[in-house]
């Protein structure tokens, strides 16, 4: 057991949380006000070897695994939320999901801009009728021989409208449920029919474009199926259960995040002739919060441990997720009481922290999924992957 | 080209402060490169990026065994050797010990150009780079905004009052960097992974040919106080047009400065 930072996680730590504050925190309250992505993030985070984790360094990747990189995730997410997404985006979905399961010719071409952030990832299983019950999609794809044509619309897509290199799950075999998926690498500047329509309207994640994806005759070639036909399901239960870890971390940092901003305020803010961190139901908040904080932290840690070494860890990550989520929305919540008045002024993150932390409840499996996972690995219903 | 260049540990600037025993207290203290230095790294590596293949950069540093991480941090961002000095005997070092243990492990380097920072954050005497330079027997340039070389003189910018300096100095020399001199880069995650595989040298006294003796502090320090707060501001509120006869009044009468 060893609850201390190597070396190279002390720096990667102290690299991430400087690139944080100098390329992403000038930009958070101009960016949030005007719902703006600011593409060379992307580009910089690359530069940096930000996107490249558990990646061979012939595809650009960085030789550092799952630890160091929830370190940084962590350091990034503190600053803001939006950008949280795009290790995920590129990484832990697309990148390494191909890394696993694509040809060598996939490798070349997908993985090496994804890393690099020449290329902006995603990826797609949701639709407007099918959420939780992902087995359950529309969107079809159709054996043409040298070709599939795609037809049908997801919706809720993460970085969908930005995306150059994209998973898509679709059905290939009508009523197989998740029997009947597949996964295809779309290359958005190079394939007609798709129309990518922006969700401007959201209650967070300002920062972090989220689209409608609306395929009409789609071609996409032979060439671009991600492992066997029919066999989408547990390729994106697989996917899931990283990109996931992109929740749980970038959660836990919103609630340390929210921890940081509510003690220096109780030791800034004087009422009654002391800092309200003197009153003891302030305190109970403080305390509170830092506890389910420190707990989200250590259990993101040990999902990526596991991760790292190559052990089962979905009820861990699961675990992971579902308290993170519920330490940030409660944290944020608490925050925003802390704060009083201010915290409901824009001048203050109290409302941004809010807002974003409800995202996590619903996205990579809401907290009822989860919770679900949990129960159904323990009882025995499932075996830990 | 050999480049040095001189390094030390220092408080995080954001660091809160603590006096205990008569002593700044650093405990739960996050140690960071003293930002100078990050200056003196960054001109180096651009220097050594210049003259491509062939150039080498060691950092040095006198410091505790924790130094070593500020010396992985510079190797991550591309510096290539590293030396820690490092001795109980150096412990309350003053800039006089300090200087002749960095200028005795120089012994055994090759340089055509050392860098330092200007001030380290923490003691702010600025003395340490300057007695090295003397105990080499080279010139020294101090607070450098600009610098060129084309390889046996260097050409550097000093602000003085009113307006820059410029200085031609014979290499080697002793170059000190001032704040606005470059943008010092982070290390990348690539520059982490090759640091743990550059070689840090860790030297004690005898080792660079000197005896505890030798370093003795020449200044005791009888003690250590924190500046007195600063008293909240006073703001008047209201209009500008409104406020500015208090505003007046108030600095003519009260603060008595106009
Ligand atoms: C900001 C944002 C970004 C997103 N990014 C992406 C993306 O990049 N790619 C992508 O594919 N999707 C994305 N999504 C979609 C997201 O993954 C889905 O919203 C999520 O899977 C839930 O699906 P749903 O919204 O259809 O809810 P539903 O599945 O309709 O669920 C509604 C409610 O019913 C509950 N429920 C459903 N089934 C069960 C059950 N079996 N047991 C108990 N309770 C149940 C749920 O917990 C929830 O409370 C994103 C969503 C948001 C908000």
């Amino acid at each position: 057991m060893d609850f201390g930072f190597t070396e190279e996680q002390r720096m990667v730590q102290e690299m991430a949380k400087s690139f944080a504050e100098k390329e992403i925190a000038p930009y958070v309250e101009q960016d949030e006000e005007n719902h703006y992505y600011r593409r060379e993030i992307l580009s910089k985070m690359g530069e940096m070897g930000l996107l490249g984790w558990s990646m061979p360094e012939e595809y650009g990747g960085n030789g550092m695994g799952w630890m160091e990189a929830v370190t940084a995730l962590y350091e990034i997410a503190k600053v803001h939320t939006s950008w949280r997404l795009s290790i995920s985006g590129n990484c832990w979905g697309p990148a390494m999901t191909i890394l696993e399961y694509g040809t060598d010719e996939q490798k070349k071409k997908f993985i090496p801009p994804l890393l690099s952030g020449e290329a902006v990832g995603s990826f797609a299983m949701t639709e407007a009728n099918s959420g939780s019950d992902v087995g359950s999609m529309k969107m079809f794809a159709e054996d043409k021989g040298s070709h599939y044509v795609l037809n049908g619309s997801k919706m809720w897509i993460s970085g969908g409208h930005t995306s150059d290199i994209g998973l898509v799950y679709v059905c290939t075999e009508e009523g197989g449920g998740p029997k009947g998926l597949s996964c295809f690498i779309i290359d958005y500047n190079n394939t007609e029919g798709i129309e990518r329509i922006p969700i401007n309207k959201k209650v967070g994640m300002w920062s972090a474009p989220t689209s409608e994806l609306v395929f009409e005759n789609a071609q996409v070639p032979k060439e671009n199926l991600l492992g066997p036909v029919n066999k989408g399901f547990p390729i994106c239960m697989w996917m899931l259960n990283n990109t996931r870890m992109g929740c749980a971390t970038g959660a836990a940092a919103l609630s340390a995040a929210a921890l940081e901003g509510s003690v220096a305020y109780a030791n800034e803010r004087t009422q009654f002739g002391q800092p309200i961190g003197k009153f003891q139901l302030v305190q109970a908040q403080i305390a509170e919060m830092k506890l389910e904080d420190d707990a989200a932290l250590q259990l993101v840690y040990r999902a990526a441990w596991l991760k790292q070494n190559k052990m089962p860890s979905q009820q861990q990550t699961s675990m992971a997720k579902l308290y993170s989520c519920k330490a940030a929305v409660n944290a944020a919540n608490i925050a925003m009481k802390v704060y009083g008045s201010y915290g409901y002024s824009d001048e203050y993150p109290c409302g941004r922290w809010l807002r974003d932390a409800k995202q996590f409840e619903t996205l990579e499996g809401t907290s009822n999924i989860h919770t679900t996972i949990v129960a159904g690995i323990e009882l025995g219903y499932q075996p830990n992957r | 080209m050999n480049i040095v260049v001189l390094l030390k540990q220092t408080f995080d600037t954001e660091a809160k402060i603590v006096i205990s025993g008569g002593k700044v207290d650093p405990t739960g203290v996050t140690l960071v490169i003293n930002p100078y230095d990050e200056f003196a790294i960054e001109e180096a590596l651009t220097l050594k990026e210049a003259q491509g293949e062939g150039s080498e950069i060691t950092v040095v540093t006198a410091g505790g065994d924790v130094a070593e991480q500020a010396l992985r941090t510079a190797l991550a961002m591309g510096c290539d050797k590293s030396i820690l000095v490092s001795d109980e005997a150096l412990d309350g070092a003053d800039e006089w010990a300090a200087a002749e243990a960095v200028a005795a492990a120089l012994k055994d380097v090759e340089y055509d150009i050392i860098f330092a920072g200007r001030i380290a954050v923490d003691d702010a005497s600025g003395q340490v780079a300057v007695r090295v330079a003397e105990a080499l027997g080279i010139p020294s340039v101090s607070s450098i905004l600009k610098f060129e070389t084309d390889g046996t003189v260097a050409t550097v910018t000093r602000e003085i009052d009113g307006g820059n300096e410029i200085i031609e100095v014979p290499l080697p020399a002793m170059l000190t960097a001032q704040k606005g001199l470059n943008e010092p880069r982070l290390p990348n995650m690539m520059g982490i992974m090759k640091a743990k595989s550059k070689p840090l040298e860790k030297k004690d006294l005898a080792a660079v040919g000197k005896a505890a003796g030798d370093v003795a502090a020449k200044f005791v320090i009888d003690s250590v106080s924190l500046p007195t707060p600063r008293e909240a501001g006073t703001i008047l509120k209201g209009e500008a047009a409104e406020t500015a006869p208090e505003l007046v009044r108030l600095l003519h009468e009260e603060a008595k400065v106009i």
